[in-house]
């Protein structure tokens, strides 16, 4: 019997290093594997014995792409440990921050790492030759994204300025007003990269997934919400760890989630756009109507308009919250430690990022658990190269590995942070 | 004839992505930089592969797998030049905090399968395994630096880098101590520039993430935190950072240790 193998060993454009295998006998895909061997750096055990308030920088090495997603989720568990709520101007600057992340990471992906496989170019600087525009305005665009990190965070990559209770600074309101200018072009150009991308050769593909986001009663999610999803998950991000389990399998150095009563999950732009679809800015609803998509989007090669959408909301948001921002009177609230367990889940540009920590009398971390959405995703991407190489076992092999790619890079997969992700092999007997 | 362009490889080891990344966030010069030079190894950003070899590889991250401790090796005979880009690299990174432990015991924290894991006791940076031209500091690095590095490589002339301390560039800025005017601990004074002075600009301590500046007098600062409350175990952890196995930190972490 003929068979075959897709391997790739050394997956491009996505954040990390994996592979992909999948093996293929006659007509019957055998065996699909994500592989991640970016090494492991044990975060959760060198988190052990150091200070609270060294978790968010910590945290935040763990991903150079969504720093502030690794940020947001220490602090928001570590203040739930010590029984602190923040609300008013800290809040509104954390979702602020969050927009610039997403802004930044969503047109890094859908400029740079993914409208090339719909356009037929190996990355975006041989797709600049013949698309310059849209390269150099996606740029910009991604620009605009890290200005708001920056002007907030200090710098693009690890930001300095997030800490426990809030800030270190907080920005006087004219700081904004250049940035806010910078961002109503943004706003315009995300809604021009939705009308871009929504043009681009789409292969017909879906699944049932269970999508798996964070919901929010007055808001799209980035910090706050309870965990839902589209088949009945309803709970307090400190159930998660009832509801949720980690696999450790052979051939990744990525620990792989699934649900304990069901089983694999989707978490990242598409969950969250079909759980939270009415809590989207009107902007960016009209948006993704004129793009052709309904409140529910099940193809994961229609991320990248979903993305598109979600950059028009950020830019939204952002300009929103610029616009009513006072500076607060203290940069921070107190923070007092107390022995606890404190809980977090924030939505990263990629999905919801889980932490939780343990904390003693004098505010020293005894133990701690980070799940990172890519790992949450590893199985959903198994899956679904086995159902897509399944109905395109005739196509030549260079395009189907080629879209074999393209599916893996649907989910823009970070797998630094998932080390605890990616080559793609497939491989026929 | 033309002249051939120069051919510029970027290579991950142990390592967070975003020191590579800092190259995609030179929005601004990313085009220009794509021009000057022929992108022929880059795989977070391209699937195209060209081969060897190169006049520039950069190296970010640290050495942790016996798989890798071979591979650099490879690396270092198909490059003309080799730098090294971040804290990873250059010191062994974050994940150097293992060095100081028991890798096993870190394994079966995180891991249900121990025996799935392939590690080394240490992460090391490059300079440990091979030879490296230029080290290029910061976790992450400054853009503007690794620019700076690019252009001087591909021009055949030495980056300028400064290496002495943040203190110099918080009076350059104007910055108001924030050790002796709000009794802040701060690593400034013992760590090198390269981030612009950015903590103390938002009434923080340096956390010291560039590693330590040349000739750092690290005792001399310990006694200084220490006379500001820091305890023993305050000092342990401030030096076992993000550099932490850079030599004159790593030493400092250890005389606290206990």
């Amino acid at each position: 019997m003929k068979s075959r193998t897709i391997k790739v060993d050394y997956l491009a454009r996505v954040e990390g290093e994996g592979a992909l295998l999948v093996k293929i006998k006659g007509e019957q895909v055998t065996d699909v594997k994500l592989k991640i061997f970016e090494p492991p750096r044990f975060f959760e055990a060198f988190l052990r014995g150091r200070k609270f308030d060294e978790a968010p920088d910590i945290a935040a090495r763990i991903c150079g792409i969504c720093p502030i997603a690794y940020q947001m989720s220490a602090c928001h568990a570590i203040e739930d440990a010590f029984g602190i709520k923040i609300t008013g101007p800290i809040r509104d600057l954390r979702r602020l921050i969050y927009c610039g992340e997403w802004i930044e990471s969503h047109a890094l992906h859908v400029y740079l790492l993914h409208a090339p496989d719909f356009l037929g170019y190996e990355d975006a600087i041989r797709m600049a030759k013949n698309h310059p525009d849209e390269v150099k305005r996606g740029l910009r665009l991604k620009k605009a994204g890290n200005e708001i990190v920056r002007l907030l965070g200090g710098r693009e990559i690890h930001p300095i300025n997030v800490r426990v209770g809030g800030f270190y600074k907080t920005p006087v309101k004219r700081d904004f007003s250049a940035l806010a200018e910078e961002l109503k072009w943004a706003r315009d150009t995300a809604l021009a990269t939705v009308r871009w991308v929504a043009t681009f050769a789409f292969p017909d593909f879906d699944r049932d997934y269970e999508f798996v986001a964070l919901r929010h009663p007055d808001e799209y999610p980035f910090n706050e919400g309870r965990l839902v999803s589209n088949q009945g998950l309803d709970i307090a991000v400190r159930e998660y760890d009832q509801h949720f389990v980690e696999d450790h399998v052979a051939h990744s150095n990525a620990l792989q989630s699934r649900l304990t009563e069901r089983n694999s999950y989707f978490v990242g732009p598409l969950a969250r756009y079909n759980l939270n679809f009415d809590k989207l800015s009107p902007l960016a609803q009209e948006a993704a109507r004129s793009a052709g998509l309904g409140p529910v989007c099940r193809n994961p090669f229609q991320s990248i308009i979903v993305r598109s959408v979600e950059m028009v909301y950020a830019c939204d948001e952002a300009l929103r919250i610029i616009e009513h921002y006072e500076m607060p009177d203290k940069p921070a609230v107190n923070v007092e430690p107390r022995v606890g367990t404190g809980y977090g889940c924030t939505e990263a540009p990629r999905g919801i990022c889980y932490h939780r920590y343990r904390i003693d009398d004098r505010g020293i971390i005894v133990d701690c658990k980070i799940v990172p959405p890519t790992s949450q995703n590893q199985k959903t991407i198994e899956s679904d190269l086995r159902q897509f190489v399944q109905t395109n076992l005739l196509l030549p092999k260079d395009k189907l590995q080629w879209q074999c790619e393209q599916a893996i890079r649907n989910y823009d997969p970070c797998i630094s942070c998932a080390t605890h992700f990616l080559k793609l092999y497939i491989e026929s007997e | 004839m033309a002249l051939r362009k120069p051919k510029l490889a970027v290579w991950k080891f142990s390592s967070c992505d975003g020191c590579q990344l800092s190259l995609l966030d030179c929005e601004d010069e990313l085009l220009a930089v794509a021009d000057a030079v022929e992108i022929a190894n880059f795989p977070e950003a391209s699937r195209a592969v060209v081969k060897g070899p190169y006049d520039l590889s950069l190296v970010e991250g640290s050495i942790t797998t016996p798989h890798d401790a071979e591979r650099i090796h490879g690396i270092r005979r198909t490059s003309k030049f080799l730098v090294t880009i971040g804290a990873c690299a250059t010191a062994g990174g974050i994940q150097a905090l293992r060095n100081f432990k028991d890798v096993k015991e870190f394994i079966s924290i995180v891991y249900a399968r121990p025996d799935y894991i392939e590690t080394l006791k240490k992460s090391t940076p490059i300079t440990d395994h091979v030879f490296v031209d230029f080290e290029l500091r910061g976790c992450p690095i400054n853009k503007y630096q690794l620019v700076e590095v690019l252009s001087a490589f591909l021009n055949g002339r030495k980056p300028n880098t400064p290496p002495h301390s943040v203190c110099v560039e918080c009076k350059q800025r104007g910055t108001v101590c924030v050790m002796v005017a709000h009794g802040t601990p701060c690593l400034g004074p013992v760590t090198q520039v390269g981030c612009g002075a950015l903590c103390p600009a938002y009434a923080r301590g340096c956390y010291g993430c560039f590693g330590p500046k040349e000739t750092p007098n690290t005792a001399s600062l310990s006694a200084w935190w220490s006379g500001l409350g820091a305890s023993e175990r305050d000092l342990m952890r401030a030096f076992r950072g993000f550099n932490a196995y850079a030599e004159p930190f790593r030493r400092e972490s250890e005389a606290h240790e206990k």
